[in-house]
């Protein structure tokens, strides 16, 4: 009786109990949630456009954020000003993920075209393997701190006072959510009206009549990859601001598979809405009924377990069609 | 003999005075031991409609594969426009001014007419990345100028009705009408059509037959056809070339293959 209790009742007794904390939550939860929306959107660009189920799109954030810190205590000694060196970190940064994007394309995705899907996922698991040795030998493997200050991205807090309650929102997380939004936005936009983004449609849709149109397919991949590189160069500074830089960053990336699996693999407003979702749910179960009955950290397996149950009654995720087989 | 109706002679003699436009020359094509095409020669001129035709399996699509670049015939010499080919690949062929339709449609079914006719100009985009990822300035211009001649093209191709219907939606017969529309986009020399009247029924048949003639015509587009339909063969076609087994088994316009023995053998069957 008392389980049930605590299970049925009690929650919702606490969230009107006490608005201002369920807001804090709800703020919290989003903040995560956009972030899975963002790593989720990277692999689902590149799988859109070359059928690959991207592995390293998690290690490319963390290789991301390794550069641009990495690049940047380098640079500091020579120019003296920090912020001159984030300057100049950040496009060296984004050119190291187009050199990255030009590699992918010549010495992986090119010799592989036309094997079977699960050759070209094990070869993203190579490229992962490649960029934890890679980074490690050349940035080192101990912990850094995120550049915060020398980006400019504020670090204060922000106080309301809802329900006459107290609501605090940190000013990196608004940052976060504010460039997440702006960095979605511009991507669909360039997907829906420029020719380039046109191409990469049309790929993802058919792909002997898109090269029978002209579309060139290293370019466009090479594109996507670099595309995917800037989106992880994004999460890896407002995920390092947070949690600093290290190689455990690269876990939020499986974080995505369970949104990937709510959203789909090929759907851009799946996996924008299932990791909004992801991160709203895991951090309400968490408050309300991972701490009372589990004893808190739920936060690690509640996103399997939640997807895992929706596909028991929904096999073609969130947003899937469904598809029906003729016979 | 009225005007209308040329004879023989006339036919052939018009066909004599072209310029080629393609020619293969002894090209053959293998996938392991498997021979597709075995030492094939014929030409494609200037301005004409030149029908390949031929019971199934006799390597036209294969044919058509070779023309435009998705496959490398292992022999042979290729020259199109006076110019002898090397290596190709399907977007150098696009580029060059080759562009074809599918024996299936191959559109992309998800996004919407537009979007499929523009996607045909891919190739004739000229601003750089960086523009057109901003969609700023030059790029936007060029989308503008590009869009007219997509507009220009659906009032030709009468599917000004259907702009916005995601392709996938409809019917077979407007898809394959949709597919030219975006091969015609790229505005090409060479335009080859895989079975452009297959599943149609009678009405759709000749409102493709009337866009051929008309791309023909009035856009001067030489034209590549292969079709099953011997009466729309015969009417559309200024020279035709029959292939069985991957060998070439006649060439000619159509009165001489109609009546060519070897070729009512292909088709019917020979008894031994």
């Amino acid at each position: 009786m008392e389980t049930l209790y605590t299970v049925l009742i009690d929650p919702f007794v606490q969230m009107f109990a006490m608005p201002d904390f369920f807001l804090q939550v709800l703020w919290e939860g989003l903040v995560s949630g956009v972030l899975y929306s963002l790593i989720a959107l990277g692999f689902v660009l590149i799988f859109k456009s070359s059928r690959i189920f991207n592995f390293a799109q998690g290690i490319m954030v963390v290789f991301a954020a390794l550069s641009l810190v990495g690049l940047h205590s380098f640079l500091v000694p020579y120019v003296g000003n920090q912020f001159v060196a984030a300057a100049i970190a950040m496009p060296l940064t984004l050119g190291i993920m187009y050199a990255l994007a030009m590699g992918v394309e010549r010495m992986v995705l090119r010799p592989l075209v036309g094997q079977p899907d699960i050759i070209l996922f094990m070869a993203t698991i190579g490229i992962t393997m490649f960029l934890i040795g890679f980074g490690e030998f050349v940035f080192g493997g101990e912990n850094k701190v995120m550049i915060t200050e020398a980006l400019g991205i504020p670090t204060g807090a922000i106080e309301f006072t809802p329900f006459d309650g107290f609501l605090l929102l940190e000013e990196k997380d608004v940052f976060a959510v504010v460039m997440a939004i702006v960095l979605v936005v511009s991507l669909l936009v360039f997907l829906n009206k420029s020719a380039m983004g046109r191409a990469i449609r049309a790929l993802g849709d058919d792909h002997t009549a898109a090269l029978s149109v002209g579309i060139s397919l290293s370019t466009i991949w090479v594109l996507v990859w670099f595309i995917a590189g800037v989106i992880a160069l994004a999460t890896g500074i407002v995920w390092g601001a947070r949690a600093g830089v290290s190689f455990a960053l690269e876990v939020i990336a499986y974080k995505a598979l369970p949104v990937l699996m709510l959203g789909g693999l090929e759907s851009v407003s799946g996996a924008i809405i299932g990791g909004i979702a992801i991160g709203l749910l895991e951090k309400i179960f968490e408050i309300y009924w991972g701490q009372p009955l589990f004893g808190g950290n739920t936060e690690t397996w509640f996103a399997f377990i939640f997807a895992l149950i929706v596909l028991l009654f929904r096999p073609q995720g969130l947003f899937g069609e469904k598809i029906i087989e003729r016979v | 003999m009225s005007v209308m109706d040329p004879t023989l002679e006339e036919v052939k003699r018009k066909a004599e005075g072209r310029e080629v436009l393609l020619d293969l020359e002894n090209v053959s094509l293998s996938f392991g031991g498997v021979k597709a095409i075995t030492n094939i020669s014929f030409n494609i001129k200037k301005g004409e409609i030149r029908a390949i035709i031929g019971p199934n399996g006799a390597g036209k699509t294969s044919m058509l594969n070779v023309i435009n670049g998705f496959y490398q015939p292992q022999e042979g010499v290729i020259t199109f426009n006076g110019e002898k080919r090397r290596s190709m690949k399907p977007h150098l062929a696009v580029s060059q001014g080759i562009a074809r339709t599918f024996q299936n449609v191959a559109l992309f079914k998800g996004m919407s007419t537009l979007d499929n006719i523009m996607a045909g100009r891919a190739t004739r985009m000229k601003q750089n990345m960086l523009w057109q990822m901003l969609y700023w300035g030059p790029a936007q211009r060029e989308e503008i100028e590009h869009r007219k001649k997509v507009e220009e093209i659906i009032d030709f191709l009468e599917i000004q009705h259907i702009r916005r219907t995601p392709v996938g939606t409809l019917p077979y017969g407007l898809q394959k009408r949709v597919e030219l529309a975006r091969a015609l986009a790229m505005e090409p020399e060479l335009l080859l059509l895989d079975e452009p009247m297959a599943g149609m029924n009678l009405e759709e048949k000749e409102d493709m037959s009337r866009f051929i003639l008309d791309v023909n015509d009035q856009l001067g587009t030489t034209i590549a056809l292969i079709e099953h339909d011997m009466g729309v063969v015969m009417d559309l076609s200024d020279r035709v070339v029959v292939l069985d087994y991957g060998r070439k088994i006649a060439d000619g316009v159509p009165e001489e293959v109609q009546s060519n023995p070897e070729v009512i053998d292909a088709y019917l069957g020979v008894s031994h």
